[in-house]
């Protein structure tokens, strides 16, 4: 069998067992991203030899007999908003293109106390700013099952290196659907957490009180393996939740007794491409055929949860970035020219005798900032600075922000009131299944209603995961929305496996792999 | 629903240089974005409390001791422009 038909759990079996070595492990990791990461374009940047002193260094340390973290020897992809030390962190933007942290980020100190082997960072929307990785100034991502389609985002490279089988285990952000609609879109599972229960410290901030990290990996058994090392309590994390985590990856395998499943009648009607309607309820009678109640739950405020997220997104956004000002770190435009343009403004101004517009001129130093910024960000991440400094900005904050948080808690309130009747809601991640690249690229607010389905769940903290449940006419994977209580990653974890225990979506791969395959 | 010139405040407000093509096209699709957006005005929140964070967990505070914290060398690593101590701005004062 060849092994990138291995889950990230077999993988580590047969590593444990001896019966392969890391180095032969990350070397198909690497000439899987050789082959076909040309096409794909799922990573920003590849640590190769790093990758195989790694490697060389835990099988040395294996056939000595250490003890060895939990992830051993097991290639994993990092999104590239998310600090690694020394290693450039660039979240697709201009702004950061050069940006060096100068420490890691609490998940990757986890994941290298776990011995796992950081192979690469990938593509992302800007900023994370985006739901088709088309955002990123620095490189293009498509999507595996087919090379003219958008892998979805903003985590579009983290679920592409997974679709393609590049890597095992892959990490991703998550602020409105950031994981689990790119992990739909291209047929893998993701998993977005509590709100504090993995570390945000080092993730570059978005949206903060919606940002959170998880796993994406082919299985859900996969998922829990990696989010049992992400997870926990973090003191440089104020928003961190101070609780155990429970052992998921050995959980994961315990099938629910009397699971109650809710399904929301307006996430299957208007709206929803037939395939995707076909495939959910398809999902639900699988559910019910391993013994689940199926019943009807309300979200009545549903519909606002949109309008909702981009109100509060943008707002925590626009504050966020205030930080890219050219001075501390990233980017700044080249200085002789900024002055001698605004030397020029002045002149003019001057001969005109224009003296209002005179004293409003920029500052040297604010129109080196207002310069930066213009240079350094792309439309998609100023339009949503824009929006969020005009529903922050005087005369408008109570129309737009303050009743967006309360409008917060309504969709809260309602997610608490259906999880009294039942342990997990189930609907579709994404309307359709992945659009073609460059068809909402000029249509922010077409591309924002694409996220309907999953911003709700950021709005109200909600652990809940995709996993694959069919596909088009035309073999476009459909993700399954599984969405619980706060803290339930258990069951979500566990309902997930038994699915996948009885079906096979997740098991089938992109043909590309096997159209190059028979090529070389 | 926003105007340009509504555009063109905000802009300098959160310290950024449009063009006047851009400023145009920000006017037109954030008038379409916040006239979506006025569909919160149909809920009725009298009376709801703003809810600023899913997970409201009070104040986390730390005990009050030195630590070790990032040398000046590394802070400054990244800097864009510097000296030998400091970050090095534009003149923020008198005429340049």
């Amino acid at each position: 069998m060849s092994l990138s038909e291995l889950t990230a759990s077999q993988l580590l079996q047969q590593l444990r067992e001896g019966r392969i070595k890391a180095v032969e492990v990350v070397a198909h990791s690497l000439r899987q991203i050789d082959q076909y990461d040309p096409t794909v374009g799922a990573f920003l940047r590849v640590n190769r030899d790093h990758a195989f002193a790694q490697a060389e260094e835990i099988d040395r340390r294996r056939s000595r007999g250490e003890k060895l973290g939990k992830l051993a020897g097991l290639p994993v992809a990092v999104k590239d908003n998310i600090c690694t030390q020394g290693e450039p962190t660039t979240c697709a933007s201009r702004m950061l293109k050069r940006f060096v942290p100068p420490y890691d980020a609490t998940v990757i100190a986890k994941l290298k106390a776990a011995d796992a082997i950081i192979v690469g960072k990938t593509n992302l929307d800007e900023f994370a700013m985006g739901g088709s990785t088309e955002t990123s100034a620095l490189g293009r991502t498509c999507n595996p099952w087919d090379v003219t389609r958008i892998p979805g985002g903003s985590s579009g490279g983290a679920a592409a290196c997974v679709a393609a089988r590049m890597v095992p285990l892959s990490v991703g952000s998550d602020t409105g659907g950031s994981i689990r609609q790119p992990a739909a879109l291209c047929g893998v599972t993701g998993l977005k957490p509590t709100y504090g229960r993995v570390s945000r410290f080092g993730l570059v901030a978005f949206a903060s009180s919606l940002d959170q990290i998880g796993p994406l990996a082919q299985t859900a058994e996969d998922c829990a393996l990696l989010l049992e090392v992400l997870a926990g309590h973090d003191p440089k994390d104020a928003t961190s939740i101070p609780q155990p985590v429970p052992p998921f990856s050995e959980t994961v395998r315990q099938p629910l007794e009397g699971l109650r499943v809710g399904w929301v009648r307006e996430h299957l009607g208007e709206g929803v491409s037939p395939s995707v309607l076909a495939a959910i309820q398809e999902a639900i009678k699988v559910f019910q055929s391993l013994g689940a109640k199926v019943e009807e739950v309300e979200l009545p405020h549903a519909r606002y949860a949109v309008a909702t997220y981009y109100i509060i997104a943008c707002s925590e956004a626009s504050s966020n970035l205030a930080r890219y000002d050219g001075v501390h770190y990233g980017y700044r435009t080249d200085e002789k020219a900024m002055l001698a343009e605004l030397a020029e403004e002045r002149r003019v101004l001057q001969q005109q005798g224009k003296s209002e517009a005179l004293e409003d001129l920029d500052t040297a130093l604010v129109r080196m900032y207002r310069k930066t910024r213009a240079e350094g960000f792309g439309a998609e991440v100023k339009r949503r600075i824009m929006l969020g400094t005009y529903a922050l900005s005087a005369g408008y904050y109570d129309a737009y922000y303050l009743k967006a948080l309360k409008v917060r808690r309504l969709i809260r309130q309602d997610y608490d009131k259906a999880f009294q009747k039942v342990h997990v809601i189930v609907g579709p991640v994404t309307p359709t299944p992945a659009f073609a690249l460059g068809e909402k690229i000029n249509d922010p607010l077409a591309m924002y209603l694409f996220d309907l389905f999953t911003v709700g769940t950021n709005l109200a903290g909600l652990p809940a995961i995709s996993i694959p449940c069919g596909f088009s006419e035309d073999g476009m994977p459909i993700g399954l929305h599984l969405q619980a209580p706060p803290l339930e990653e258990e069951t979500l974890l566990r309902a997930a496996h038994m699915f996948q225990q009885v079906t096979d979506w997740h098991r089938r791969r992109p043909p590309l792999l096997d159209r190059q395959a028979v090529a070389t | 629903m926003i105007s340009l010139a509504e555009i063109e405040k905000v802009a300098v407000l959160a310290r950024l240089l449009l063009t006047p093509a851009e400023s145009q096209q920000m006017t037109e699709q954030l008038g379409k974005i916040l006239e979506y957006m006025s569909l919160l005005n149909e809920v009725n929140t009298e009376n709801v409390e703003p809810l600023a964070h899913a997970v409201e967990l009070t104040n986390v505070f730390r005990e009050d001791r030195v630590t070790p914290s990032l040398d000046r060398e590394m802070a400054l690593a990244n800097a864009p422009h510097r000296d030998e101590e400091c970050y090095r701005v534009p003149a923020v004062l008198g005429e340049v």
